[in-house]
């Protein structure tokens, strides 16, 4: 390695290898792919949210210009293949299976939401398709319809799904209910409130897309797709759907622009432009459009919840009790009923030492698209509930927040740390990180600020939100328990070539987050081997042995791990070869710096000298190593990673119109070691722009009969640039103390730890009214509404 | 988007032409309503006739005491125009509101004009400062020009050229936004000028409207303080998932106040 290079290794600020082509429009993303022959698909979807089938005529549509073939619910049914398959299936309180109800790729006698494919048109031009789409005529009895989970438990409400009774998918529940039931009745304090939890649409800037293709020479598929996880996309669409080995599939995720999550599961489109393709002969091309995105892409969040604390006469929580129903949408997406369940009220405990919880979850069938996993997915529900629990309860009992937080921090010496509710927190430091949010933020300065906004006319607020999340889902054998139908371990194959270049194949997949500049930090790092020499491949079935993809925040904590067991195993072999070679014993060999060196002399091989040995075994201990030098592994990791920090919101409101602009952001967490520094501020940016989206923006809004009535970006308000303060990221580091890296994970801190900082701080501006909660997001008309219905004096200005 | 037909006349008299031989037709100026219809396959116009290559459509030049904007216009010339701002800065200024800099150098006066979306923003500038609206035929009154929700006097095979405006004495403009389209949400233009002194409201109601008494409030005493007792009421206003009638109608008020604080 060059002396004078600059540090790439841990800790380096690396500016992402990824970002030229991007900037410069040379992303190759699945919409950019044109397959020879290639036809375009169009669906067509319900317009109803509940709706009988009762005859779709598409003799018309046949006989359009450049139609080459229409498929319906009734031809996917009657070719056998199965339905989407949910892979997290939950039990019921009493131990009985969750209702599960077939999902078929293609509805088929009845529509359930808005935007439920009726009818695939496949013709030689997306024109062409649109136009014929436009022909079928579909016959529809609409059937009565629920749009809210409070509206689908409700006693004779209609049934998304015949016999499944009051809606309930599932009805489950964590922690001990009598113990908890007792922490109440012996309590001094006792508070609630009534919360939900708005619904989001994920709004990845590259819309969903898919190229379907098959080989006949060799009776092999393609699926070209908008994935975070090709292989789980193989897994499930290969057995569970199509029934097509493994073996014969190949899954393709090239450059993929945002995923949030919306882009983990298995869709119907990808089934059935794969489907299709063997039946006309040629590759099936469908692009989603923004609009249709709104009715087909998984929603998030949208949970209805009430919540109790009880606290000791100096505020010492005793018991926590959470009741929640959670929206599912028409349908179980691939991984919904963990969601609410196992990511959210596990979480429950936070970052206090709260000796008993429990929660009970409804998962809740409604005629409203399918809810799944969106960034931070169920943390943000989690923390969203504690945080503002925490401050009503706090204006409840007359203690002042910060100190009500203290009082019951779990202390930095009692990790591991066992929660009342399944989790055991390996590491933390909640203390030190409000200690540093507070400082940042200027905390002690705020009575004066809220004053000088005051004599400007406006409503200054600061709030708090201290949390901790659950990353790196894991271990395998663990959420298996728990109801996973997939492993959660992941996998690298690092390949050190002849002249020392390396290629490094991750099963993780990078749509955004950085990943081909962070891993090569980290094998430059190990390696001494410079960035410009390392690849990183990821998103390819063909190419990758194995993995499981890139969601809740586990790419470096489980992907990086790997990599670093493949390492362990590459060093271990070059070092065999440098004993070799230097004619030394395998323990005096040491590793460092790209040089194997004997241990106390200048004698040494380089990583170049070693592989070039390894692939021109000429003079190579041949009997006992076999030549090469590529590793693989496959690491399941042993808990989740746990990170945790302190975000601190300030705001001022206009009273006169209701508006609220966010005038300082701090973000103090603690996502352990940090690879590529400007990379995490990056993430925890964008994380925070989601939060503020959510408790200011964002909201799916759905009419009483499942009508979405904000389904385009005219009403569906996305944050932009002018709404977000510039957020100040800092870090405190505990290291995690079971991965090898000592990561926790960086993608999702900001959009879990920021709405209730930012909802406290709106609640705290409007401190002299009388508010407790503010559902979000905290629009203008509703917080005018609150101004005006107390002081319409003041409200006029 | 449906097929069309595509003309590009270079003459305001062979555009009236094409359009009255073929009543299917549309004109399309800086196209930021009528492209997304088209797109989103809601609108199926037979030929879609470019009034781009028009020179005589575009330019602004004073007259005496009359601003005349050619239709073609686009709103980033009406923000930066030297001439609008020393004459009515409060046009120039509202121009500067509409959507971002990409909608603003596409985006044409006259095609919002002649679009009359109730969120727009110019009729309320129009309708306070009491314009003339000047067509390939005739010359109309604002108040006659628009005529409610996405209607204006216009024929089908009318073409707007010119709107004059008479320079006021004084004008401001205030509006709050809709978050997610960026649309006025209730915007209120303040004018003392040859039409005396107006007050119009775009994005609250169904169509731009003058705001009598808040044009006798200030008419009688020309200050913030002398409209914050009045109250528009709210019957008839939009209401939506954004906000209520009555939200908006309280907007009303406020946006008049720092509209007459606007205009100095």
């Amino acid at each position: 390695m060059n002396a004078i290079a600059p540090f790439e290794g841990i800790g380096a600020s690396v500016k992402r290898k990824e970002d030229l082509r991007f900037l410069s429009g040379r992303g190759r993303y699945t919409d950019d792919m044109n397959r020879p022959g290639q036809t375009h698909a169009v669906f067509l979807r319900s317009p109803h949210p509940h709706a009988r089938i009762d005859a779709v005529d598409s003799a018309a549509a046949r006989a359009m210009p450049g139609v080459v073939a229409i498929f319906t619910g009734a031809d996917i049914k009657a070719s056998g293949i199965g339905g989407l398959p949910c892979g997290w299936g939950v039990k019921n309180k009493d131990g009985t299976p969750m209702a599960e109800p077939a999902h078929p790729v293609l509805a088929h006698e009845r529509v359930r939401h808005v935007g439920d494919p009726v009818a695939m048109v496949i013709a030689e031009t997306r024109a062409q398709a649109k136009d014929a789409a436009e022909a079928i005529m579909v016959s529809y009895t609409p059937l009565g319809s629920v749009a809210t989970v409070t509206a689908a438990v409700a006693p004779g409400a209609t049934e998304v799904h015949e016999g499944v009774a009051a809606n309930t998918s599932f009805d489950w529940h964590i922690g001990d209910k009598a113990i908890t039931d007792a922490a109440f009745a012996g309590a001094a304090h006792t508070v609630s409130f009534d919360l939900v939890n708005n619904r989001l649409v994920p709004n990845a800037m590259e819309p969903r897309a898919a190229i379907g293709e098959f080989d006949p020479t060799n009776d092999e598929y393609t699926l070209y797709t908008t994935s975070q996880n090709p292989h789980v996309i193989r897994l499930l669409m290969g057995a569970f759907v199509l029934n097509i080995p493994e073996s014969r599939l190949r899954v393709v995720a090239p450059d993929v622009g945002g995923g949030f999550g919306s882009k983990i599961f298995h869709y119907a489109e990808e089934a059935a432009v794969t489907w299709a393709a063997p039946r006309v002969k040629r590759p099936v091309k469908w692009t989603c459009d923004r609009t249709e995105a709104f009715i087909s892409d998984a929603h998030g969040r949208d949970h209805v919840s009430h919540a109790e604390l009880a606290l000791d006469k100096d505020g010492k929580f005793l018991g926590l009790r959470v009741q929640t129903l959670a929206n599912m949408g028409a349908y179980l997406s691939t991984f919904a009923p963990a969601v609410p369940t196992y990511l959210y009220a596990t979480l429950l405990a936070g970052c206090y030492a709260t000796p008993t919880i429990y929660a009970e979850v409804k998962g809740v069938f409604t005629n409203t698209v399918a809810v799944d996993a969106y960034r931070g997915a169920g943390r943000p529900e989690a923390t969203f509930l504690i945080e503002r629990l925490v401050d009503v309860a706090a204006k409840a009992t007359g203690i002042d927040r910060i100190e009500l937080r203290r009082r019951n921090f779990i202390p930095a010496d009692a990790f591991p740390y066992q929660t009342p509710v399944a989790l055991e927190y390996d590491s933390g430091d909640y203390q030190s990180t409000l200690d540093m949010a507070l400082a940042a933020s200027d905390w002690a300065g705020f009575e004066a600020r809220r004053s000088a906004a005051a004599a400007k006319g406006k409503l200054r607020g600061i709030g708090i939100s201290t949390y901790v999340e659950a990353c790196g889902i894991a271990p395998s054998h663990v959420v298996g328990q728990l109801g996973a139908r997939a492993g959660l371990y992941e996998v690298a194959n690092i390949r050190v070539h002849p002249t020392g270049s390396i290629t490094v194949f991750t099963g993780t997949h990078s749509h955004g987050q950085g990943h081909e500049t962070t891993f090569a930090q980290l094998i430059a790092d190990r390696m001494g081997v410079p960035m410009n020499q390392i690849d990183v491949v990821h998103g390819d079935t063909s190419r990758i042995p194995f993995g499981m993809g890139t969601y809740g925040s586990r790419s470096l904590a489980v992907g990086g791990s790997a990599m670093v067991k493949a390492m362990d195993k590459i060093v271990l072999k070059g070092r065999k070869i440098a004993a070799h070679l230097l004619e030394a014993s395998l323990e005096d060999i040491e590793f460092e710096g790209g040089k194997f060196r004997v241990a106390g002399t200048d004698r040494e091989k380089t990583l170049t000298e070693i592989s070039l040995a390894a692939y021109v075994p000429h003079n190579y201990p041949i009997d006992e190593l076999e030549p090469g030098l590529e590793e693989t592994a496959f690491y399941d990791p042993k808990n989740f990673t746990y990170p945790a920090g302190a975000h601190v919101c300030e705001v001022e409101i206009d009273p006169a119109t209701g508006q609220t602009e966010v005038i300082a952001f701090t973000a103090v967490d603690d996502v352990g070691r940090v690879i590529n520094p400007m990379i995490v501020e990056g993430q925890v940016q964008g994380g925070v722009a989601q939060g503020i989206g959510q408790a200011l923006l964002e909201h799916a809004v759905y009419d009483a009969e499942g009508q979405l009535l904000s389904g385009s970006l005219m009403d569906y308000t996305m944050p932009r640039a002018d709404d977000l303060p510039n957020v100040a990221v800092s870090h405190h580091t505990t290291l995690c103390t079971h991965n090898p890296l000592g990561v926790k994970g960086c993608g999702e801190v900001g959009a879990i730890g920021s709405p209730p900082a930012v909802i406290n701080a709106v609640v705290d501006a409007l401190r002299d009214y009388d508010v407790t909660h503010i559902n979000m997001p905290a629009t203008p008309p509703k917080l005018w509404g609150i101004i005006n219905a107390a002081r319409p004096a003041l409200a006029a200005e | 988007m449906y097929d069309f037909a595509y003309h590009k006349p270079t003459s305001i008299a062979d555009a009236v032409k094409i359009l009255a031989a073929d009543p299917d037709a549309k004109p399309v100026s800086g196209g930021h309503t009528l492209l997304p219809a088209l797109k989103h396959r809601l609108n199926q116009p037979s030929a879609l006739v470019d009034l781009s290559g028009i020179a005589e459509l575009r330019g602004i030049k004073r007259e005496g005491d009359t601003i005349i904007i050619g239709a073609m216009t686009r709103h980033g010339e009406v923000a930066t125009s030297d001439i609008i701002k020393s004459a009515i800065p409060a046009l120039a200024h509202m121009a500067s509101t509409i959507g971002d800099t990409q909608v603003r150098n596409r985006g044409t006066m006259g095609g919002s004009l002649a679009n009359n979306d109730p969120a727009a923003d110019y009729p309320a500038a129009a309708m306070a400062l009491g314009a003339k609206f000047q067509t390939d035929r005739r010359t109309l009154a604002a108040e006659d020009f628009f005529q409610g929700m996405f209607t204006t006097a216009l024929e089908p095979d009318e073409l707007l050229i010119a709107i004059h405006f008479p320079v006021p004495k004084k004008a401001g403009y205030a509006k709050l936004k809709n978050p997610a389209s960026r649309y006025s949400m209730c915007g209120v233009f303040v004018a003392d000028g040859a039409a005396g002194i107006r007050v119009a409201v775009n994005g609250a109601g169904p169509g731009v409207f003058r705001q009598e008494a808040a044009e006798a409030a200030l008419s009688a005493n020309w200050s913030p303080e002398a409209v914050a007792g009045v109250k528009q009421d709210p019957d008839g206003l939009n209401s939506d998932i954004h906000g209520s009638a009555e939200y908006r109608a309280h907007l009303v008020t406020v946006m008049t106040k720092r509209a007459v604080l606007d205009a100095g």
